[in-house]
């Protein structure tokens, strides 16, 4: 215990902090910005005329706040932590890890006001920053490429520990998309317009490659690497399957750069390059549902922790989910199912189920696992996760199921004829339809929020018992040397 | 040396390196060769970058986040070829930089929205879409109508975008080419060195707002979107034609 003790203060754990509360405040934004731009598809008075609200701004302010913002701090955080953990040694440079702290909170909030501002490349989704941010990401990535390989390279073990693999993958492909991605030439020096070097059909497909790679490495391969440290620590077992985890590594790191054209079928991209993209898509159901396996089969001979222990409910089910749209995803890239599901809320719901499903809840189970220990103290309430988990579960359940009627049923109108063989239905009939869902998703998404901001609460309470008792021991410490020296 | 999986666990540098190898094929493969492989983009006539207003209506386009909800391309089926006309083409974006065909449709594909409906119509739409599809739920767009349209920078922006690879004319030379390229006619409107002046004839002569008085955003919005898949004439080319290229 004292062992621990003392290495416990030489890792840089302050960071870890600042990252893992950061993550939690953009996700209350994120996914609030996500409520509201739902209500306004069902009550579109909600705009109010104001440009800075509408919905086109707004979307790219939630995507943002959700993926970079809660996705990116939990796992700087997670990475920060798992790195000194598994490598039994200090970040590398304090200083740089400090930078891409306040660089990464920086490009969210300019993000933000660019975006609302109307100064955003709204065509290029997940990628909407104005080129002057997409410089300062570089930067931050750059840092953070060094200070995570850096500290690899000082590990006290011989053997790089898998988690790491993972977070590894994911910071060297973000940074090969990022920059590819964003290659454009500026109006000018001062101006916050740039016109992206790729026209038309290339560009479409630079969009989707990088739009599903950062899909499967910013939201798979690095919450994998999450999975892998968090899983096993919370069951108390070791990984099930070191070699299915090698082999689902490579396999998924190898398939998924292949797999983007599949958002371009039927589109005037050529019917090769989309139909080697829906190959790979399907062929990438086997390294997926290898982590899952090797996540879900953890457990076995610990079953029981599922009835006793609320954060294991939160990582179990983030894999189920992660199987469920991984299975979805390769049935959705099938060029038939895609004629249907493309254009429609069925893709929002897909992206949903794996975002909320699986992102959100296996970064909130990891995050009730790591922050407790990060203040040395325990949870200020379990019951709270268990509330926690029931709302986030019957909101995401919610939200794809009123995704699917939705979008199966706007697809299936848009293409039904009537017996004269003239269209049934006009564009706008098929808007009237999806009111009802579209509340649905709107209450779906609000039980989610819900859940969140509970767990801030849990959180904020665990945090200030957890200074309370601190001060308590200091106290006492102070006492004890003062009788020791006889005052 | 036996190679094993144990010799990438323990060497970080052989780790980076053999991941890198892993993510950079598939988008080599599958990006590389659309700037190579001929059929990629159609041959086909009556393709002209956008004119000066078009252009700021585009870029306005882009600001409003439309593409969000609206897509700009059509896929060959018939329900879609009923509703929107015939398919998109690969050479209809050539010059569009970035491309805006879209992901999702909560409003309905633009790609061929050109000439549907009337200026007054559009303004109306934008001003307030409830005005003319009660059960539209698009956002208003007024101040569109308000703002006056700014186009100091339009001479800057079409050298950025012929940096880029568009075909807007600065020096005689490249005029000339534009010429022997698009007509005299558009290659006027593709002049740099002319950007704001035709930009304003544009605008002064389409009247797009209802407005003459005033150079609006508007103007310039409308005057993208009925542009929009108007510029090849599909009556010229065999049926079939076009599926070659797929």
């Amino acid at each position: 215990m004292v062992q621990g003790a003392v290495a416990n203060t030489q890792y840089n754990y302050e960071i870890v902090k600042k990252f893992a509360i950061m993550s939690l405040v953009w996700g209350v934004f994120g996914m609030s910005g996500g409520v509201y731009i739902a209500a306004e598809l069902a009550f579109p008075f909600l705009n109010f005329d104001i440009a800075q609200i509408t919905f086109g701004r707004l979307r790219p302010v939630h995507t943002s706040l959700v993926i970079f913002g809660f996705g990116g701090n939990a796992l700087f955080a997670t990475s920060y932590y798992v790195v000194q953990r598994t490598c039994q040694t200090p970040l590398a440079s304090n200083w740089m890890a400090g930078l891409t702290f306040w660089g990464w909170q920086a490009v969210l909030f300019l993000g933000v006001l660019s975006y609302m501002n109307g100064i955003v490349d709204s065509s290029k989704e997940y990628a909407e920053f104005p080129w002057y941010l997409d410089i300062l990401i570089a930067i931050v990535w750059i840092a953070y490429f060094a200070v995570f390989l850096l500290t690899l390279l000082r590990r006290s073990q011989p053997h790089i520990y898998v988690a790491n693999w993972f977070y590894l993958a994911f910071i060297l492909a973000t940074a090969i998309l990022h920059i590819f991605r964003n290659l454009s030439v500026p109006v000018g020096l001062f101006h916050p317009d740039s016109y992206s070097v790729y026209a038309g059909v290339q560009d479409a497909m630079v969009q989707w490659w990088y739009g599903h790679n950062s899909v499967g490495f910013f939201l798979t391969a690095a919450f994998l690497g999450m999975m892998y440290y968090f899983v096993p620590k919370q069951a108390g077992r070791p990984i099930y399957s070191y070699r299915l985890s090698i082999i689902h590594f490579w396999a998924l790191s190898f398939m998924y750069m292949w797999v983007g054209g599949h958002h371009l079928h039927w589109t005037a991209l050529p019917d090769w390059a989309s139909s080697l993209a829906a190959a790979f898509s399907i062929m990438l159901l086997m390294p997926s549902w290898g982590g899952m396996i090797n996540g879900i089969m953890t457990l076995s001979g610990a079953w029981d922790k599922l009835r006793t222990d609320p954060i294991m409910l939160f990582m179990i089910t983030a894999l189920s989910f992660y199987g469920m749209s991984t299975f979805e995803g390769p049935m959705m890239s099938l060029k038939s199912v895609n004629a249907l599901s493309h254009y429609t809320d069925w893709t929002i719901g897909h992206v949903h189920s794996g975002a909320l499903g699986w992102v959100a809840m296996i970064t909130f189970g990891s995050l009730y696992h790591m922050m407790p220990r990060l203040w040395e103290t325990r949870l200020y309430s379990t019951k709270l996760v268990y509330v926690h988990f029931w709302l986030a579960t019957i909101g995401i359940v919610l939200y794809i199921s009123a995704m699917w009627v939705s979008g199966i049923g706007q697809g299936l109108m848009l293409r039904a004829f009537d017996q004269y063989g003239n269209l049934a239905y006009t564009f706008i009939e098929t808007v009237s339809f999806m009111h009802l869902p579209l509340v649905v998703r709107m209450v779906g998404g609000m039980l989610f929020v819900s859940g969140l901001l509970l767990m801030c609460f849990n959180i904020y309470m665990t945090i200030r018992h957890a200074k309370h008792e601190q001060k308590a021991i200091e106290e006492a410490q102070l006492a004890a040397k003062l009788a020791r020296a006889g005052v | 040396m036996k190679l094993t999986h144990e010799s990438i666990e323990i060497n970080a540098g052989l780790m980076v390196a053999l991941v890198m190898l892993a993510i950079t094929i598939g988008g080599l493969v599958e990006i590389v060769p659309l700037y190579y492989i001929e059929d990629t983009v159609e041959k086909v006539s009556g393709i002209r970058p956008y004119t000066p207003l078009e252009q700021r209506g585009r870029d306005i386009y882009i600001r409003e986040g439309c593409v969000t909800c609206h897509s700009q391309m059509i896929r060959p089926f018939r329900d879609e070829d009923m509703r929107y006309g015939h398919y998109s083409l690969a050479a209809e974006s050539k010059y569009d930089h970035p491309f805006l065909w879209g992901s999702k449709r909560t409003g309905p594909d633009l790609a061929r929205v050109g000439g549907k409906y009337s200026n007054a119509w559009h303004t109306q739409h934008l001003n307030n879409p409830r005005d003319v599809v009660p059960e539209s739920i698009m956002p208003a767009y007024p101040w569109l109508l308000k703002n006056e349209l700014g186009y100091s920078d339009v001479a800057d922006r079409m050298r950025a975008l012929k940096m880029v690879g568009v075909p807007y004319s600065e020096t005689d030379d490249e005029y000339v080419a534009n010429v022997k390229q698009f007509g005299e006619e558009v290659a006027n409107m593709l002049d740099i060195n002319r950007a704001e002046e035709n930009l304003v004839a544009q605008a002064q002569s389409q009247n797009y707002d209802g407005n003459r008085k005033r150079l609006t955003e508007m103007d310039a919005l409308v005057a993208y979107l009925q542009v929009l898949g108007t510029m090849v004439d599909f009556s010229q080319y065999d049926e079939g034609y076009f599926a070659t290229f797929r």
